[in-house]
C-alpha cells in the first residue's frame, strides 16, 4: 500500500487526523532542532550583532571571526585531541574487557557462571557511590592520568549483559562446527561469535564512543593538569569562567567576535564529530535497545 | 570411632575428588577463566574495592591513617547529615525534581510513540525520528551551554521575545522559582524522542488483525489509537513507569553542576550536588560517603522493589 492510494480511502476526519498529527510532529521536530540553529547561527555571527540581540534564526553579519578565535587557541587543539585519546583508547579498552568477558559468562561449561554473573548483575543495582570511587582512584594513583580515565571507566554491567545476551543466542551448532575442527575458546570467539555478533557489537561500540566523547563529569573531577583535560571540560570552563576573563575581555572592544559567539562556536566544533558518526549511531541503536530490552 | 575415622575419609575423599575434578576443569577450560579473568579483576578493583572503601561511612576518615585505620565514629555522620538543613533540603529537591521530570516528563515519549505510529509518510517519519532522537546524543556540556546561551539576560533568545511582546528581561538562571522548570523542560526536550524507542517497540508488536477488524467495523484512526495501540502497549507503560519511579533518586546531575549556581540552590541542590559539594570540593570524605551511601541503600531498595513488581506485571501481562 503507498502512501498516496491510502490516503483516499481515508474518511474526512481521518484525514484531518492525519494532517494534525503531521503537523504536530513536524512542530516538535523543529523545536528539537532550532536550539542548534540558534547556536550555529550565533557562531558565524558578528559579534556585535549578537550583543545587540539581532540573532533569533538566521546568522546577522556572517562572519568566521568565532572560529579563528577558538581555532588559534592552543588549550582548544589540546583538550580536542585528549578527547580523541580518550574516546579511543577508551572504546578499545573497553572492547578488550567486554568481548571476551562476556563470552565466558555466556558459556555454560563455566564454573560458577551464575554467581560471576550476579557477580556483574549487583552492581547495576547497589554502587559504592562518588566519594569511595574517587578515594579508590586517588589510592590506585590514577588521578590526573590518561590511564585513569580510559581504564577506570572501562566496564560496565549493561553493556556486558547486552553482549552476553547475544552470545547466549547463538545457536550451539555454530561452535560445534568450529569445535570439530579443532578450534579452541579463543578462536571459537574470533571466527565464530565476532563475526556473528556484529550489530550487537557495533551497538556497543558506539555507546562507547558517545559516552566517551561526552563524558565530563570524572574528568573534571580527577584530571587537574589543563594539558590533559578532554574538549568538555574545557567547554565547560568556557561556559562558566568566559565572563570573568579579563584578558579575554579585552580583546572584544575591537574583535568581531563576542562571548556568545565564541562559546558557540566551540559548542558547534564539538558537536561536529557526534553528526559525523551519527547514522551509524541511529542504524544500531534500534537493535541493541531490542537485544538489551529482551532480557535482564 | 570406626564411624568417625569412615566419615572423615570420606570427606576426604569428596575433597580429593572435587580438587581433582576442578584440576581438570581448569587444564581444559583455562582459557575461559583467562577470558574472565580482565572483567572480573576490572568489577573487583574498580566497583567491588569502593564498597570496601564504603565504611569511611561509619568513621573519622582521616587521609594519612587511610580507610581501614581511621577510627570508627558509628552513625555520627549520619546524625550530621539529618541535622544539616542543607541536605534535608537536597533530599526534597531531589525528590520534587524527578517527580516533577516524571508527571510531565512520562507522559511525552508515549505520545510522541502514538503520532509517530500515525505518520503514513516513511520518508517524513524517519527525518523526524533522526531529528528527535539527536539531542540523547550530544553531552550536558553543550546542552547546558544551550541553555544558558539561550535564556541569557540580554542576548538570550527568550528574552528577546519577552522584550517584543514588551515584557522585561528576567534573568532565568539566577531566579530559584526558574530552575525546576528550566532543568525539567531542557530534560524533556532532550530525552523525550530517544525515550519514544521503547514504545515505538511495542506499537511495532500489535497484532495487524486488530486494526484490520476496526476497519471493518468502521473505526476512525482515532479511535484505534485511543482503543487499540494505547492498551496494548500498556504493559510496556506500566513497566517504564514502575522502573522510572524505582530510579526517582536518579536525577542528571551532570546538568545540574553545570545550570546551578549558589543563588539558586535552594531549589537546584540535590543530592548527588550536595555529596559533589561536601565530599569534592570541601574534601569533607566521610560525611559525604554518608550521603552517598544513603542515597544508594534508598535506590537500592527502591530498585528492587521496582523490580519485583515489573517482574510480576510482566508475567501476567500479553507477553
Amino acid at each position: 500500500m503507498s502512501f498516496k492510494e491510502n490516503m483516499n480511502l481515508y474518511s474526512k476526519g481521518d484525514k484531518a487526523f492525519v494532517y494534525l498529527n503531521m503537523f504536530l510532529v513536524a512542530m516538535f521536530t523543529i523545536s528539537t532542532l532550532y536550539p542548534f540553529i540558534y547556536v550555529a547561527s550565533l557562531s558565524v555571527s558578528l559579534g556585535d550583532a549578537v550583543t545587540a540581540g539581532k540573532v533569533v534564526l538566521t546568522p546577522v553579519d556572517f562572519t568566521l571571526a568565532a572560529y579563528d578565535k577558538v581555532l588559534s587557541d592552543p588549550a582548544f587543539w589540546t583538550s580536542y585531541a585528549n578527547t580523541f585519546i580518550y574516546t579511543i583508547g577508551g572504546t578499545i579498552v573497553s572492547l578488550l574487557i567486554i568481548v571476551p568477558g562476556a563470552y565466558a559468562l555466556s558459556r555454560p561449561q563455566l564454573a560458577g557462571r551464575k554467581y560471576w554473573n550476579m557477580m556483574i548483575a549487583f552492581t547495576m543495582w547497589f554502587n559504592a557511590g562518588m566519594i569511595p570511587f574517587f578515594l579508590n582512584m586517588r589510592d590506585l594513583g590514577l588521578l590526573d592520568s590518561y590511564i585513569g580515565i580510559i581504564i577506570g571507566f572501562a566496564c560496565n554491567a549493561f553493556n556486558i549483559i547486552l553482549l552476553r545476551n547475544f552470545f547466549e543466542a547463538v545457536p550451539a551448532s555454530f561452535e560445534e562446527a568450529a569445535r570439530m575442527d579443532g578450534a579452541n575458546d579463543f578462536q571459537v570467539l574470533w571466527q565464530v561469535f565476532i563475526p556473528l555478533a556484529k550489530p550487537a557489537l557495533a551497538t556497543i561500540t558506539l555507546f562507547c564512543i558517545v559516552a566517551r566523547w561526552n563524558g565530563f563529569f570524572w574528568a573534571m573531577v580527577l584530571l587537574r593538569d589543563e594539558s590533559k583535560v578532554p574538549l568538555q571540560v574545557y567547554l565547560r570552563q568556557i561556559i562558566t569562567q568566559l565572563t570573568d576573563d579579563d584578558t579575554f575581555a579585552s580583546t572584544l572592544i575591537t574583535a568581531s567576535y563576542s562571548y556568545e559567539t565564541v562559546s558557540s562556536a566551540i559548542m558547534i566544533c564539538s558537536i561536529i564529530p557526534v553528526l559525523l558518526i551519527y547514522p551509524w549511531v541511529q542504524k544500531s541503536f534500534n537493535k541493541g535497545i531490542m537485544l538489551g530490552g529482551v532480557k535482564e | 570411632m570406626e564411624d568417625i575415622n569412615n566419615s572423615l575419609s570420606t570427606e576426604d575423599s569428596i575433597l580429593v575428588k572435587k580438587s581433582k575434578w576442578l584440576v581438570m576443569h581448569l587444564k581444559k577450560e583455562w582459557q575461559l577463566y583467562l577470558m574472565l579473568a580482565p572483567t572480573i579483576i576490572w568489577f573487583i578493583v574498580f566497583l567491588y574495592k569502593p564498597m570496601y572503601g564504603l565504611q569511611i561511612a561509619f568513621k573519622d576518615y582521616s587521609v594519612f591513617k587511610g580507610i581501614t585505620s581511621s577510627p570508627w565514629v558509628g552513625l555520627e555522620h549520619f546524625y550530621t547529615l539529618f541535622d544539616n538543613d542543607q541536605f534535608i533540603r537536597a533530599i526534597q529537591n531531589t525528590v520534587m525534581i524527578s517527580g516533577a521530570s516524571l508527571i510531565f516528563g512520562f507522559p511525552v515519549p508515549i505520545i510522541l510513540a502514538l503520532m509517530f505510529n500515525e505518520i503514513i509518510n516513511p520518508k517524513f517519519k524517519r527525518t523526524a525520528q533522526t531529528i528527535v532522537y539527536l539531542p540523547h546524543f550530544i553531552s550536558a556540556v553543550i546542552i547546558a551551554g544551550i541553555v544558558i546561551t539561550a535564556f541569557a539576560p540580554s542576548t538570550g533568545v527568550i528574552n528577546l521575545m519577552l522584550n517584543a511582546m514588551g515584557y522585561d528581561s528576567v534573568y532565568f538562571l539566577t531566579k530559584p522559582e526558574w530552575f525546576r522548570t528550566i532543568f525539567v523542560g531542557t530534560g524533556i526536550w532532550q530525552e523525550a524522542g530517544f525515550g519514544s524507542i521503547v514504545f515505538l517497540a511495542a506499537v511495532a508488536g500489535v497484532n495487524p488483525s486488530l486494526y484490520e477488524s476496526a476497519v471493518v467495523d468502521g473505526a476512525s484512526r482515532f479511535q484505534m489509537m485511543y482503543k487499540i495501540t494505547l492498551p496494548c502497549i500498556l504493559p510496556t507503560i506500566l513497566i517504564m513507569l514502575i522502573i522510572r519511579i524505582g530510579n526517582i533518586l536518579e536525577v542528571g546531575f551532570e546538568m545540574i553542576i553545570m545550570l546551578y549556581q549558589p543563588a539558586t540552590y535552594e531549589t537546584a541542590d540535590v543530592i548527588s550536588t550536595f555529596i559533589y559539594r561536601q565530599g569534592l570540593q570541601a574534601a569533607q570524605y566521610d560525611l559525604a560517603a554518608a550521603a552517598g551511601l544513603f542515597n544508594a541503600v534508598i535506590a537500592f531498595l527502591l530498585v528492587i522493589t521496582a523490580n519485583t513488581i515489573s517482574k510480576r506485571v510482566s508475567k501476567t501481562s500479553l507477553w
